[in-house]
């Protein structure tokens, strides 16, 4: 991973003035994984149609392999794509899928059988050849879909929410054969997602979108572990990080987040919040305590073995110093009570917040 | 085999007679009996004061291939359909290839497009009358402006079977890119990004990808056109009454004048009877063979 291979400069599409992405800037080096997660409607799709050139930016610049892209055809690009609904070719045989741009491009008839033979069987699709998209199930038209992108040999692969019609067990398969795929042929995949176990599971860097903008962008670890917003820590992981009122803490910060993992139980008369149980949630190896407090939402405890504790008993909690983030408050003036009670994860914006990696103020690591 | 359910099975064909009964009924007394009592018509001579209908058989037949003007009109028929049929599939496919892509003004033409269409055969022909009229009409008025003669469309045997032949086109091209309208609609716009993509051209796409999923499209608008070129024949009884000397005569207008103007409606039934024959045995072939070739989504 060294040189960006890809690169987007403060992109802009917006219908109206609304939707779509509004300054977008990224860079991709070379063979990296990266994910684009994010809401329903954030804009994931269109940036990555901005990518494939199926959509011009109002504004911005975007540079394949050190050349600018920006108004450059889609063909023009060297890049692939498996879309979302798959886009087959009803009508053709897989075979005639996959090699449907080998044959647009005149590739001689040995080669077409050779890379035929090649993505065939990289997604174990052997046998299938003579079927129509029809007649296969899902998961082979998903990989239908990834054999045509890999047959065209080219170095850059899109890939638009590929999974969202699996089952939950298929769609864990195919995540590894992508991934294998992927390490194998030293593809630079850019993709989307609004499943953030995914991208988390799978990606080199993530990038966090929401309404058209970026959050937050990182290593899946530091989007993990140092959250820019209360929006970041909300969205990734499972459970998502508790957040709590600063003032219940006696912390000046609006709010302060931490993962359910790292809250630890104490007893009631030194703690830093008493909370109430609601409910619990055995796993097999642990118990998950749902708690609730008036001033946090999604705090919980996580205790060993199985545990049944009566709803509305009281716990103490420790939130220990290192790993709390701390979220100043937006823009200085709102009351964050007001937030409480509503998950972040369907309120619109309510301020335009941008640049999101100044606005992490961590006490340690 | 016990008895419940036996008569649960007796039960279910009542109840699948019941729901077909009211097609039945319908298609047997204005399809099927008329048909028959056709074929039947065919087989007796025709009724004079003095001779009463006697059955000859396959005479009516004899007569009817013996007839030069059936012959003639066979031909004009032929070539009617011959024309009409390619060309105004021809230019259905491509009205709706360009009103189907992303153009100003595309509702306005879609309309202007379907209007001929919602117009009776029998306007559309008063219409054309007023392009084709010597000297008065649209045409000669033009030519007029460029130097050229006055020009009989209608009225000469050379080119009056063509002069009805661009009514039918005008007539059923806006008609049948509708239905290729509707079709487009439903090929998902993910098909030509995937093609651009992959680097397909234009007529790429089109030839590979947007031709064979219309075909059943296709195969539904043959049929109807090649019904229509027989069926179609309003035109006619404004325009040229078949006429000069049988030129632009159809069969249908043929079957028409056999039995109201010369009172013969023995031979207009074995008329009949040849061309339902026919076009059995075109739509059955049509059917037959490109269904093979032809993906149904
Ligand atoms: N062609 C368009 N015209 C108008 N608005 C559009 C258009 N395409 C997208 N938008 C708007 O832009 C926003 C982002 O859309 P986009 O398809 O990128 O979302 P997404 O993140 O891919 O969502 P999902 O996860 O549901 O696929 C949405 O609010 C959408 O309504
Ligand atoms: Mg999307």
């Amino acid at each position: 991973m060294s040189d960006p291979f890809v690169e987007l400069h403060e992109i802009r599409r917006q219908w109206d003035g609304k939707g779509g992405v509004r300054g977008v800037s990224l860079s991709v080096p070379r063979g990296a994984f990266v994910s684009i997660l994010g809401p329903s409607g954030c804009g994931k799709s269109t940036l990555l149609r901005l990518l494939a050139g199926l959509e011009v930016p109002q504004s911005g610049q975007i540079l394949i392999g050190g050349q600018d892209v920006t108004h450059a055809a889609p063909s023009a690009r060297g890049l692939s794509m498996v879309f979302q609904s798959y886009a087959l070719f009803p009508h053709l045989s897989v075979r005639e899928n996959i090699l449907f741009g080998m044959k647009v491009r005149r590739a001689s008839r040995a080669a077409q059988a050779e890379k035929l033979a090649e993505a065939v069987a990289m997604t174990g699709l052997e046998g299938l050849e003579d079927r129509k998209p029809g007649a296969l199930s899902g998961g082979q038209r998903q990989r239908v879909a990834l054999a045509r992108a890999v047959v065209a040999g080219h170095p850059l692969c899109l890939m638009d929410e590929p999974l969202s019609n699996l089952d939950a067990k298929l769609r864990h398969s195919v995540r590894r054969d992508i991934k294998a795929l992927q390490r194998r042929l030293g593809l630079t995949v850019v993709y989307v997602t609004h499943d953030q176990s995914e991208a988390m599971s799978l990606s080199d860097h993530v990038v966090l979108m929401k309404d058209g903008a970026v959050q937050q962008q990182g290593h899946p670890e530091d989007l993990y572990t140092r959250p820019a917003t209360p929006f970041v820590a909300e969205f990734i992981g499972d459970p998502p990080m508790a957040l709590v009122e600063g003032a219940a803490l006696g912390q000046a910060a609006a709010q302060i987040g931490i993962r359910v993992e790292k809250i630890e139980r104490a007893h009631v008369d030194d703690a830093d919040l008493v909370a109430h149980v609601e409910a619990c949630e055995f796993l097999g190896g642990e118990t998950r305590v749902l708690l609730s407090h008036p001033r946090a939402r999604g705090l919980g405890l996580i205790l060993t073995g199985r545990r049944e504790l009566a709803p509305g008993t009281a716990l103490g909690l420790a939130l220990p110093d290192e790993h709390r983030v701390l979220f100043p408050a937006p823009g200085g003036q709102k009351d964050p009570q007001q937030n409480y009670g509503a998950t972040d994860r369907q309120t619109a914006p309510r301020d335009g917040r941008k640049a999101p990696s100044q606005q992490t103020e961590e006490v340690s690591r | 085999m016990t008895d419940a359910f036996r008569i649960a099975k007796r039960r279910r064909a009542i109840h699948g007679w019941l729901l077909l009964s009211p097609a039945l009924v319908m298609l047997s007394t204005f399809a099927f009996y008329p048909s028959v009592a056709t074929l039947w018509a065919s087989f007796f001579s025709r009724e004079t004061r003095r001779h009463p209908s006697e059955f000859i058989g396959l005479d009516n037949y004899r007569f009817l291939f013996e007839d030069p003007t059936f012959w003639k009109v066979a031909g004009n028929n032929l070539l009617y359909a011959g024309v009409t049929i390619p060309i105004s599939i021809a230019l259905a496919l491509v009205m709706a290839l360009w009103a189907n892509s992303k153009i100003p003004g595309k509702s306005f033409l879609r309309t202007a497009y379907f209007t001929p269409t919602v117009l009776p055969m029998i306007a559309a022909g008063n219409l054309w009358l007023f392009f084709y009229t010597p000297d008065i009409g649209v045409l000669d008025q033009l030519f007029g402006l460029v130097g050229l003669g006055s020009m009989n469309w209608l009225g000469r045997p050379e080119t009056s079977l063509w002069a009805i032949c661009i009514v039918t086109i005008w007539k059923e091209s806006g008609f049948f890119m509708i239905f290729y309208l509707a079709a487009l609609q439903t090929i998902p716009p993910e098909l030509k990004e995937a093609a651009d993509i992959e680097g397909a051209s234009r007529w790429t796409y089109t030839r590979r990808i947007v031709l064979p999923l219309l075909m059943p499209t296709t195969l539904f608008i043959l049929v109807n056109a090649l019904i229509n070129s027989v069926k179609l024949i309003d035109h006619l009884f404004i325009l040229t009454k078949g006429g000069p000397s049988d030129s632009s005569k159809l069969i249908l207008y043929y079957i028409w004048e056999l039995s109201f103007a010369f009172f013969d409606s023995p031979m207009a039934a074995a008329t009949t009877v040849l061309v339902l024959a026919v076009l059995g045995i075109v739509a059955a072939l049509q059917f037959g063979l490109l269904d093979r070739r032809t993906h149904y989504q």
